[in-house]
């Protein structure tokens, strides 16, 4: 079988089982969960186009996902449909957004990461004291989740499918983003933006519609959000939520169109799951962090492509240091250890 | 008619002075060799002239048309391309990709983020046609890290022929070159149509010398000799420059 029959096989059997987890999963709690998954993982995608085609790691995306969900929330509030409300909330992100990415955009590196933490700090605080708008540690409640076309997402099963239809939405428009020219534009920024520059790209332009790009999924994600908990608080604002979808981006694996969505299901599990049984779930996760980065540091999903390719090899009569050399090859295709560059001194 | 022209160009550094007052004139077509010292301030002529630097003074002409003030983006529209003397290219791409980059640099096409750019044919025979000039066509698949020295630097040669300038600035394009890979990036620049303006920046006389119409030192960020391969090596500045007095 070629690589590619394989790949869309994958896609296939991934796409029947998510279609009809509710049917055999049941339960409606693990079906919640399968939703939270799905609408961390639009998050964890719309961060990695940052993190891992742009190379500019952000702290501030929660302020964005919160941004959409306070919006929405407070249009809803307003009295306006739920249609309007959600558009409303998408252009006030995406203004948000555009601010956020003139600030932001004056530096790139550590810079930018302290930028977006701050702004991100920026967000919640008004989320938090600015509580004739936002009613402070309160939040704010939405009473009914929408019903398109006259279906209500009221309860876990329909819901879970219209998380689904965005969610697959998002990675297919990822998937054409990535293939396309300009995404190879913002890969090119994230590896050469100097070389860029010299070839004639605006590279502050493009990273500044991929901070756009990014920020619409925030916000879908972030609209998702409010639906899910009908209730939106400073507490999504923080920035261990920030935090949480960099780890999701970072464990999974940045730069890949699988690895938020591992991640995601990764941290979400351990989130909702463990707990239930393991009171320091936080310390279990903590150690799978751990374990990932030492063995695996350029993530899960193509750490586990990598350690799958080195066991076959090994099967086949292949040597350790072939291994080594399929280590060395994956971490500069990620981009974690400086390569491509001469070994002699010119 | 003047391809490049550099008018009293200066820059400083604090209160170091990296170029000071250079003219430079440099006709269509012609091959023009810029030598000196470490530190004489080749490169930062170079930066200044494609913009990636800003000069404190003076004024630079493409094509008869005022660049001083475009940014460094606008001046490869216009016709300016280089490479680097360290190499800087796309170590996680393809030789293909990498080129394919440099002419997507100045198509309308980079803003596209819907079409699948290993669809664009146009393009990519486009980059096959640069690879093929310098002789990289059969490893065009072959990912930037597995090439040598050698092939990476035909690989910015070829980003640079790929995107058609009207002038081409080479910051030591044999730095670092085995013998048998000089030549072969020298026959490639040799092969290289008049239509080009060519400005070289290089260290090794053997190849350089042959290659350039006219001759231009800088010493300490001053064009102190200028003129043909004769008159600048018979110059007694040039062996001051060179051999100290």
């Amino acid at each position: 079988m070629s690589p590619s029959t394989v790949r869309r096989a994958s896609i296939a059997v991934a796409l029947a089982l998510l279609l009809t987890l509710p049917l055999w999963i049941g339960n409606s709690y693990y079906i919640n969960i399968a939703s939270q998954i799905l609408l961390w993982a639009v998050l964890a995608l719309a961060l990695n186009v940052l993190v891992g085609y742009g190379g500019l790691v952000s702290l501030g995306h929660a302020g964005l996902f919160a941004v959409a969900g306070y919006s929405a929330a407070l249009l809803l509030d307003a009295g306006y449909g739920h249609l309007a409300a959600d558009l409303g909330a998408i252009a006030v992100t995406l203004a948000v957004a555009a601010v956020f990415a003139v600030l932001a955009l004056r530096a790139t590196g550590i810079g930018f990461l302290m930028i977006t933490l701050a702004i991100g700090q920026i967000l919640w605080g008004i989320a938090y004291r600015w509580a004739s708008l936002t009613n402070g540690d309160n939040g704010i409640n939405v009473p009914t989740r929408p019903a398109p076309f006259g279906l209500s997402l009221a309860s876990a099963g329909p819901f879970y499918y219209a998380t689904l239809l965005t969610f697959l939405l998002a990675v297919l428009a990822m998937a054409i983003f990535v293939r396309s020219p300009f995404g190879a534009s913002l890969r090119g920024t994230r590896d050469q933006a100097r070389r860029m520059t010299a070839l004639g790209y605006n590279v502050w332009l493009i990273r500044f519609l991929a901070i756009l790009f990014s920020s619409f999924w925030a916000g879908v994600a972030g609209i998702l959000f409010l639906y899910y908990n009908k209730f939106v608080s400073p507490q999504v604002v923080a920035l261990t939520t920030s935090a949480e979808a960099l780890l999701m981006v970072i464990s999974g694996g940045s730069g890949t169109l699988l690895g938020p969505i591992v991640g995601a299901a990764m941290v979400v599990v351990m989130k909702n799951v463990v707990s239930a049984y393991i009171e320091r779930w936080n310390l279990v996760l903590g150690v799978i962090f751990i374990l990932i980065i030492s063995f695996m540091p350029e993530g899960l999903v193509p750490g586990s492509v990598r350690l799958w390719r080195a066991g076959w090899q090994r099967i086949r009569g292949q040597t350790p240091r072939a291994h080594r050399h399929a280590l060395h090859s994956t971490l500069e295709a990620r981009g974690l250890t400086p390569s491509g560059q001469p070994e002699r001194a010119p | 008619m003047t391809a490049l022209a550099v008018t009293s160009l200066s820059k400083a550094f604090g209160g170091l002075r990296v170029t000071a007052g250079v003219n430079l004139h440099i006709a269509v077509g012609e091959r023009r060799l810029i030598i000196g010292p470490n530190g004489a301030g080749k490169t930062t002529l170079f930066n200044l002239i494609t913009g990636e630097i800003a000069p404190d003074s003076g004024s630079i002409e493409l094509m008869g048309r005022d660049i001083t003030r475009a940014a460094c983006r606008r001046r490869a529209h216009l016709g300016m391309a280089r490479t680097y003397q360290i190499i800087t290219l796309f170590p996680h791409d393809t030789i293909l990709r990498n080129v394919t980059l440099a002419l997507l640099g100045l198509s309308p096409l980079r803003w596209n983020a819907f079409l699948d750019l290993d669809r664009q044919q146009h393009l990519m025979d486009r980059a096959r046609e640069a690879l093929t000039r310098v002789g990289l066509e059969a490893i065009a698949e072959r990912p930037l890290a597995q090439t040598s020295y050698g092939e990476r630097r035909r690989v910015e040669i070829a980003m640079a022929l790929a995107q058609n300038p009207k002038v081409l600035l080479l910051d030591e394009p044999f730095a670092g070159l085995s013998i048998d890979e000089r030549r072969d990036v020298q026959k490639l620049l040799a092969a290289i149509p008049r239509d080009v303006t060519i400005v070289m920046i290089e260290h090794n006389m053997d190849v350089a010398l042959d290659f350039a119409d006219r001759i231009t030192l800088l010493h300490f960020g001053e064009v102190i000799v200028e003129g043909t391969r004769g008159e600048v090596v018979a110059d007694p500045r040039t062996r001051e420059v060179y051999l100290g007095s």
